[in-house]
């Protein structure tokens, strides 16, 4: 093992202003922790609360979409990465994992949707899909996970979907940004 | 019928449900698996409307935060309120938020317009 690639990963992170990453299986547990950690890292910096607050719930429902859709029978394709770092008065939550291609299609086109609507469309969007008849996904999902991602965080999606060679996912990405400037103002 | 208490978890809120009209929801909701949570606490309410117990409802929302599993189960939850008022018992949703917690307080303005219930906005 080439043991340069501790200074490498070292720089790739710093250069990026990388926070904290986890790469691995996710779980509600591990969540949580990824939470505490995090939280914990904001108070030392002596973060603001409304900020706080606000990346709190950006990683709690970027996190539980992970442990909801990052399935796979292969474990190597189960692992997924969670990002949280900070650029200028710029936070960036990000998550990475492998989905079925058959479901691009649906989660591209819902991302589109989303990015489309302005703070009115969001909410109409919002309140259709919390009070409508369907109940809770098998998974226990509500569907409402993006909306809300982009409701809080007042930004759009971004995201990509990249082709995995020889098999059958692609490697979906998704970065919410939270500019402190918009909530302390 | 018994009151309902819950002790809070990291990941769920504490609850107080009393046969007194008392209801106390508070801390935390983020679980994995939300309905499995909020269904108890469905049927009790649903239990309260049908045991004949005419006390005045006051339905303190004391959380500093909920996913969006949770959301749909606070609705819900609001929706077997309603029911409960419908039957004559006069219910009161009192929902508190952080001073300057825009998110929080657009939440309850969302569900008492999805709801016919009174709400009332107060901050801590």
């Amino acid at each position: 093992m080439n043991r340069g690639f501790i200074y490498d990963t070292f720089n790739v992170v710093q250069q990026n202003k990388i926070m904290l990453v986890y790469q691995g299986e996710f779980n509600q547990d591990i969540a949580k922790s990824v939470l505490a950690m995090t939280e914990r890292n904001l108070d030392f910096f002596g973060e603001d609360v409304s900020v706080k607050r606000k990346i709190f719930n950006v990683m709690v429902e970027c996190l539980q979409n992970i442990c909801k859709h990052a399935e796979h029978s292969d474990a190597r394709l189960r692992e997924a990465i969670f990002m949280i770092g900070m650029d200028k008065d710029t936070y960036f939550v990000t998550t990475g994992n492998h989905i079925a291609n058959e479901h691009v299609v649906g989660l591209r086109s819902k991302l589109q949707e989303i990015n489309q609507l302005d703070k009115e469309g969001l909410k109409k969007m919002y309140k259709g899909l919390v009070s409508n008849d369907k109940g809770l996904s098998e998974k226990g999902g509500a569907g409402l996970g993006l909306v809300d991602l982009a409701r809080k965080s007042g930004e759009k999606l971004l995201y990509d979907f990249s082709a995995v060679d020889h098999c059958d996912t692609s490697f979906y990405s998704l970065l919410i940004k939270i500019s402190k400037n918009k909530i302390i103002q | 019928m018994e009151n309902l208490t819950i002790k809070a978890t990291d990941d769920t809120p504490e609850v107080s449900f009393d046969t007194s009209g008392v209801m106390i929801l508070s801390g935390r909701s983020l679980p994995e698996d939300a309905a499995s949570f909020y269904n108890p606490l469905l049927q009790w309410l649903s239990d309260y409307g049908k045991s004949g117990v005419t006390n005045p409802v006051v339905f303190d929302m004391k959380l500093e935060y909920f996913n969006t599993a949770s959301s749909k189960m606070l609705l819900d939850l609001f929706n077997e309120l309603e029911s409960v008022a419908k039957s004559g018992v006069d219910a009161l949703v009192r929902w508190y938020y952080p001073e300057g917690d825009d998110d929080m307080q657009e939440a309850g303005e969302e569900y008492a317009e999805l709801v016919e219930i009174r709400f009332e906005m107060l901050t801590y």
